[in-house]
């Protein structure tokens, strides 16, 4: 069983995404993501001051099994990327919802957030895989 | 649901997330394949490895009928237990399968194939019997598991009577033992000390909770692909397949040309290859950018000639990416691997990165 804390949103490609009191939205994938990846050795994040559209491939995890692309889940600028997962890859396994965090955008439109599913319709999503 | 080793329900019971491989239910990793990896490296790790296929060969012309069907020359092993790793060509000297021989005595021989070959190789092996006093049978007695690392001798004591270990005493490096229903073969596929152990049917679930309590860690098969990446060691239907010479996947040193009236099944091919030249070889690739080099991805050598992966991974040991390539013999010294329309510089080394746990690049 997989955690999925209830004041995150989601999308369906796995990726979270947390409201900012400053209207930012940081952005990680899930532990079900992170589950089926098995262990993290390298992450590939956007450029910062990218403009990205929701949907759009921006980042890519490669687990030692495989690459898996990580989609925006919503459109605007990426402002930040956590730039410590560049030494320790691993902390998107032992922390998703925290340290593992990827980037984080200022949204261009303020609706895709609410346009995101939340914990339990991301829950029903999984289960239906 | 696919077919289910003797070991199943002790995989579930570890943790195991098992998937699908080659129709078998495997386990992949017990948490984390790292993990497993390391212990390997550094203590001792196990892995059912039961499906794969052994092939008991016995008759009077057990030894002349595996001289024609193996490119490497079974006539070298005469010393009871002796085992010798060789590939089985067609006639046009392409990789059917590699496998391991075991000499029993003159008229028995044990051979080791691969699991997602099993149904061609037991019909190929039939077939080539027929001119033959020889009974090729796929032998079901047993399961088999590979305990591997430093401590993997030692630690393997424990699940053993006292009669198996006297037995194992001393027993060198490619030899095996049949001692109390146990096949233990000092072998294995990971470029550390260890055993692959052919284990009674009935004895499956006590030696498994033996080694484990002597602290042997369960590892998947994720795990069993970044040691033998990192040691080297080909992967048949990757590295190789029946459309790959042996001369171009490194195993020029498992044929054996002499005696030369030694008429191998392929051997015409190979000898019209070798007076030609091949044209390309499977080189070692080490990660100078960043990333992961993975199978398939296109290498471009400095003079514009191009190569492609056959396996690539992160390597938990150097904490870099290594790769095998199959590149043209001609390539230089490093070379550019095109990732997600990227290029991105490598390095070209021998296929060996690592070998009883020290970094060889």
């Amino acid at each position: 069983m997989s955690d999925i804390p209830s004041e995150l949103k989601y999308a369906s490609s796995h990726e979270w995404a947390r409201l900012e009191d400053d209207g930012s939205i940081v952005v990680g994938i899930t532990d079900h993501a992170q589950g089926l990846l098995g262990d993290v050795v390298y992450v590939e994040l956007p450029e910062i001051d990218s403009d990205i559209g929701a949907g759009d491939e921006i980042a890519v995890v490669e687990s030692v099994k495989a690459a898996s692309d990580i989609y925006a889940p919503i459109s605007g600028t990426i402002i930040e990327i956590n730039d410590t997962l560049e030494d320790a890859p691993e902390t998107v396994n032992t922390d998703c919802y925290g340290d593992g965090w990827m980037f984080r955008i200022q949204p261009s439109n303020e609706t895709d957030y609410q346009d995101l599913m939340d914990a339990e319709a991301y829950q029903e999503s999984i289960a239906d895989e | 649901m696919g077919l289910k080793t003797p070991f199943h329900e002790l995989h579930v019971d570890a943790g195991a997330r098992m998937v699908d491989f080659g129709g078998w239910d495997m386990p992949i990793n017990y948490g984390s394949q790292i993990e497993e990896h390391n212990a390997v490296r550094q203590d001792a790790g196990m892995f059912d490895v039961s499906h794969m296929t052994i092939v008991d060969v016995q008759g009077k012309d057990a030894k002349p009928y595996l001289r024609k069907l193996l490119a490497n020359d079974i006539a070298k092993l005469n010393k009871p237990g002796k085992a010798l790793y060789s590939g089985m060509l067609n006639e046009n000297g392409g990789v059917i399968d590699d496998l391991i021989t075991y000499f029993i005595n003159e008229e028995f021989y044990r051979v080791v194939v691969n699991a997602s070959t099993r149904e061609k190789d037991l019909e190929w092996m039939q077939k080539q019997a027929q001119n033959f006093e020889v009974s090729v049978d796929h032998n079901k007695n047993y399961a088999m598991l590979a305990v591997q690392g430093p401590n993997a001798i030692e630690k393997t004591q424990a699940a053993l009577s006292e009669q198996q270990k006297q037995a194992i005493e001393g027993l060198g490096v490619f030899f095996a033992v049949d001692t109390e229903g146990f096949f233990i073969a000092r072998t294995g596929y990971t470029g550390e000390d260890g055993f692959e152990i052919m284990i009674p049917l009935d004895k499956v679930s006590s030696f498994w909770e033996a080694l484990i309590k002597a602290g042997v860690q369960p590892c998947g098969l994720g795990a069993r692909d970044t040691l033998r990446l990192e040691a080297g060691m080909n992967l048949y239907g990757q590295d190789m397949d029946e459309n790959i010479s042996p001369l171009e996947a490194n195993m020029g040193w498992t044929i054996s040309w002499e005696p030369e009236d030694r008429d191998f099944i392929g051997r015409t091919a190979l000898t019209q290859q070798k007076a030609e030249g091949v044209k390309n070889k499977l080189a070692g690739l080490v990660l100078e950018g960043k990333g992961v080099l993975r199978p398939h991805m296109k290498v471009i050598c400095e003079d514009g000639s191009e190569g492609e992966i056959t396996s690539g991974t992160m390597s938990p040991t150097l904490k870099k990416s290594i790769a095998f390539a199959r590149v043209p013999k001609t390539c230089g010294e490093t070379v550019m691997v095109e990732m997600r329309g990227k290029q991105v510089p490598a390095k070209v080394v021998k296929a060996c990165f690592v070998r009883k746990g020290e970094p060889l690049v």
